[in-house]
């Protein structure tokens, strides 16, 4: 493997990881927003409690994926943000909007007017922001990005307008919408009632996503040809027949109330579309000009990145791990607190509930 | 104005915005990490208190800075691909690290923030250390990437490429050592300034409130520490600009004229056209003094430039008077609380004194926005000193206005929207009588 390849893999794994977690806080904000039924109230507060702590740890993979895309591979990241400017914007007026009225909304006024303002913002940002990250992702695979001599020779409006990145789009927004409500049936164990509500919005959100996940597919033959023609290689019948095996075992363990196996399933399914779509793009980066050889930083730069990459991933993961065993178990340990820290904290979380 | 000019305006509000939370990301960890270490030592519920709604605002005011960061680092490529494409090599590492020590502050904010009664108390306060750790490295490392704009090094150039690439050398670079203590040093002297002035307005009318007593103390012992060193090292950054960037030197002073025994500009109305500063205060030898220690010393001024190259004099010039005027106030502040307690051996509250801190709040932040526009104005017109102008890394993209509005929209509600929440925290704090 060359240091470029290493530095590609490392990029694939913190975009892959950024889909698991951030793209599941971001499904979470879609199902605040068409919290229904009795329980909406309550459907509410457990998303904002599995988001609150996660959501700012989650969101940094997304700058990881940057930050080693403009080291790792300058030219591409010129091009990329030059040729995808404008949806690259639109993301980040959804990235604004999202964090900031999630936090608005946790710590302003519990009244209802106050919290259904921030929430309708929070809420539609979060099917904002990941639909255009699917289209800036997809855009990338539609081969009508053109670079000569590092300039951009396409315009602005190439690639990213087209029914495959649209697709892309969509694509991305019902499947963080079946992850986060996979999920959720985990973190609502001990409510079997908001658990069956989660169980089936994700039943509902993994079958609307077969038939957006064969459209895309389709639309790729003359949308996205080259990574069409990747999908012809000799692994691709493996990566898709895997593919499909988690989503119909996903379902099926959804179906059969088997929430832990569902989410395992689920996290495979995720992981196996991204590895699918960057082995189907290798080894281009922005298909067909750039590839991870003619956008690459120097060897220097890349054989130092991997060493910080490395020595960071020893300091991250053990943290990771604590955070989200603290906040994750299933039976999360509380520690009983002496009346004087408890007294405050209620004094402080409600400062003037109704 | 053109989309080049919108472009610069577009990044010098996006940082003149996260700057603001980035050093209150730097500092106020730090004060929450001394209140709760506090707490554990003296078990006074004020201290545990005090942690607690700091950390409450902490969490909105990380919030923003988390996106408003977050938008910076995409506008680095969406409005500078010139830049990157040729920087990014050299430069991303200090980036890179710093995204770890984002991970770090974002899970430790994380259980900092609600993990209150889920961690033994030691452990959550470890907790808040590493997030006040996180943001001090964050800090310093993206200051390094800027320091190499002011200072490139670790590459040599050969036929407009860079060969040759050493990307620690790049880090290391002759402006680092002196932009990152003036930044770290001045993220605690702003919050600390800012937190004390917040607390100082509201023990104007109930002096006896020992939640906010406590807070001034706190947070006025971290200000006035670091307001005296801060002088000091201004005073070292100076003259590493003398050395490193006459330029930018010329146009902090105002001085047209290369000199021996040059005076030291105080405000005035530089004029560029006639080289002529009129209605300044001017300390004879003061500026040879200053930068050489040497009141016949000569000093390089804006003659020895091409014009194309020099800076925007007045708002260089004023910025960096603005600066200098702050620090002399909170240094003046610093010195008056440590001479009032030294005399009455408790927390200085006399209502002058109150009503001066309260004005020393925003003097904080004034220096850091204007220290900034020295920084990066004087760097005009480059973008890498010395290597690449400003203009050749612009993208093409037209209609920046239009993300230029949309984005200085955004970023006003949100910060109208962060006044109010935090009012409403500070608003909900404890009554004198509650607790006396
Ligand atoms: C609380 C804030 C604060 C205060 C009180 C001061 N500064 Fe400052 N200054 C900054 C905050 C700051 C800053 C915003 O943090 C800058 C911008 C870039 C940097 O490294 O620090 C800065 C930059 C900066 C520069 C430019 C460095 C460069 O371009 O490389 C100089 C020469 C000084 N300062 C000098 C001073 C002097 C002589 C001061 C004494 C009164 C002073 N500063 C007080
Ligand atoms: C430490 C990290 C920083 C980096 C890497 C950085 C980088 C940049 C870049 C790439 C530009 C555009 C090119 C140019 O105009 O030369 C710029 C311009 C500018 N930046 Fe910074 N900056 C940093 C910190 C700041 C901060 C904290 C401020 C706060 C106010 C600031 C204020 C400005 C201003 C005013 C401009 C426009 C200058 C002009 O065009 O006249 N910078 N910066
Ligand atoms: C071009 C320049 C800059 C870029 C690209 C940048 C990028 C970022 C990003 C992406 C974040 C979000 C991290 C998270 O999600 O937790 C962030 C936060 C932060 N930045 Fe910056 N930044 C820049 C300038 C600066 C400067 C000049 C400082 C100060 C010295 C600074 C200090 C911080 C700190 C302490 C935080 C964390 C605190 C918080 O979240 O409020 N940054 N920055």
């Amino acid at each position: 493997m060359t240091p470029a390849l290493i530095v590609a893999v490392f990029m694939v794994a913190a975009l892959i990881i950024y889909a698991l977690m951030g793209g599941a806080d971001f499904g979470g904000g879609m199902w605040d927003f068409l919290a229904t039924g009795p329980r909406a109230v309550r459907q509410k507060e457990v998303i904002a409690r599995a988001i609150g702590p996660i959501w700012e740890a989650n969101h940094v993979w997304l700058i990881l994926v940057v930050v080693l895309l403009f080291t790792g591979f300058p030219l591409a990241f010129a091009a990329i943000m030059t040729a995808l400017n404008i949806p690259i914007t639109l993301v980040l007026v959804g990235v604004i909007l999202r964090g900031s009225t999630f936090i608005f909304r946790t710590y302003d006024r519990r009244t209802d007017v106050v919290q259904r303002r921030w929430s309708i913002v929070f809420g539609l940002s979060s099917f904002f922001t990941p639909f255009v990250e699917g289209i800036t992702v997809g855009a990338l695979a539609t081969g009508q990005i053109r670079v000569s001599d590092g300039r951009l020779t396409s315009g602005f409006f190439s690639g990213w307008l087209t029914p495959f990145s649209f697709a892309c789009g969509v694509f991305a927004v019902a499947l963080f919408a079946f992850l986060a409500a996979t999920y959720m049936t985990v973190e609502t164990e001990d409510e079997p009632d908001l658990q069956e509500d989660f169980r089936r919005r994700a039943m509902w959100a993994g079958l609307i996503l077969i038939p957006i996940a064969l459209t895309a597919f389709l639309l790729a033959r003359s949308g996205a040809p080259w990574i069409f023609a990747g999908l012809t290689r000799w692994w691709a019948p493996f990566l898709l027949g895997g593919t499909s095996c988690c989503a119909l075992a996903a379902l099926l363990t959804l179906w059969r109330r088997k929430f832990f196996l569902a989410r395992v399933a689920a996290i495979g399914q995720v992981t196996l579309i991204l590895c699918g779509w960057s082995l189907a793009q290798y080894p281009n980066f922005v298909t067909p000009d750039l590839t991870f050889a003619n956008s690459a930083a120097p060897a220097v730069t890349l054989r130092l990145l991997i060493i910080a990459l490395a020595l960071g991933a020893v300091l991250l993961f053990p943290s990771l791990y604590f955070l989200f065993r603290l906040f994750k178990g299933s039976q999360p340990p509380v520690r009983q607190e002496t009346s004087e820290g408890e007294q405050i904290e209620r004094l402080t979380t409600a400062p003037d509930s109704p | 104005m053109n989309d080049f000019l919108f472009a610069r305006s577009q990044m010098a509000m996006s940082l003149a915005f996260h700057i603001i939370f980035a050093a209150i990301g730097i500092g106020l960890p730090v004060l929450m990490s001394i209140a709760e270490a506090a707490w554990l030592r003296t078990k006074n519920p004020v201290y545990l208190d005090l942690a607690k709604r700091w950390s409450r605002g902490a969490a909105i005011l990380f919030a923003v800075g988390a996106v408003s960061g977050t938008v910076l680092s995409f506008e680095l490529g969406l409005l500078w691909p010139g830049f990157m494409a040729r920087a990014g090599a050299i430069i991303g590492m200090p980036f890179s690290l710093e995204g770890f020590a984002f991970f770090a502050e974002a899970i430790f904010l994380g259980v900092y923030l609600h993990g209150w009664d889920r961690l033994p108390p030691w452990l959550h306060w470890f907790s808040g250390v590493l997030v006040a750790l996180g943001g001090i490295l964050s800090g310093i490392f993206v200051v390094t990437a800027n320091a190499w704009m002011n200072a490139p090094a670790g590459f040599t150039m050969v036929d407009g490429k860079a060969t040759g690439i050493d990307p620690i050398a790049a880090m290391l670079n002759p402006a680092s050592l002196h932009e990152v203590i003036h930044m770290t040093l001045a993220a605690f002297v702003a919050t600390g300034f800012g937190v004390a002035a917040v607390h100082a307005f509201f023990l104007r009318r109930d002096r006896a409130n020992p939640f906010h007593r406590a807070a001034l103390g706190l947070a006025l012992a971290v200000a006035c520490l670091s307001a005296p060193l801060q002088i000091v090292s201004g005073d070292h950054s100076s003259r590493t600009v003398a050395r490193l960037q006459p330029a930018k030197l010329a146009a902090m002073e105002a001085l047209y004229h290369s000199q021996d025994g040059a005076p030291l500009t105080i405000g005035g109305l530089p004029d560029s056209r006639s080289e002529r500063t009129a209605y300044a205060l001017r300390i004879p030898h003061g500026l040879s003094l200053l930068v050489a220690r040497d009141p016949a010393a000569h000093v390089t001024g804006l003659d020895k430039f091409p014009r194309a190259q020099w800076p925007n004099v007045r708002i260089v010039h004023w910025s960096f008077d603005l600066m200098v005027g702050s620090g002399c106030y909170l240094l003046a502040c610093s010195l008056a609380a440590a001479w009032l307690w030294w005399r009455h051996r408790r927390l200085p509250d006399a209502p002058w004194f109150l009503r001066a801190i309260v004005l020393a709040g925003p003097l904080g932040f004034l220096a850091i926005e204007a220290g900034w526009m020295v920084t990066e104005v004087g760097r005009q017109p480059w973008i890498i000193y010395g290597i690449m102008r400003t203009e050749e890394a612009v993208t093409p993209m037209p209609g920046i206005a239009v993300p230029f509005f949309g984005f200085t929209a955004l970023y006003l509600f949100l910060a109208a929207s962060v006044f109010f929440l935090l009012r409403r925290q500070f608003l909900g704090a404890p009554a004198g009588a509650r607790r006396s």
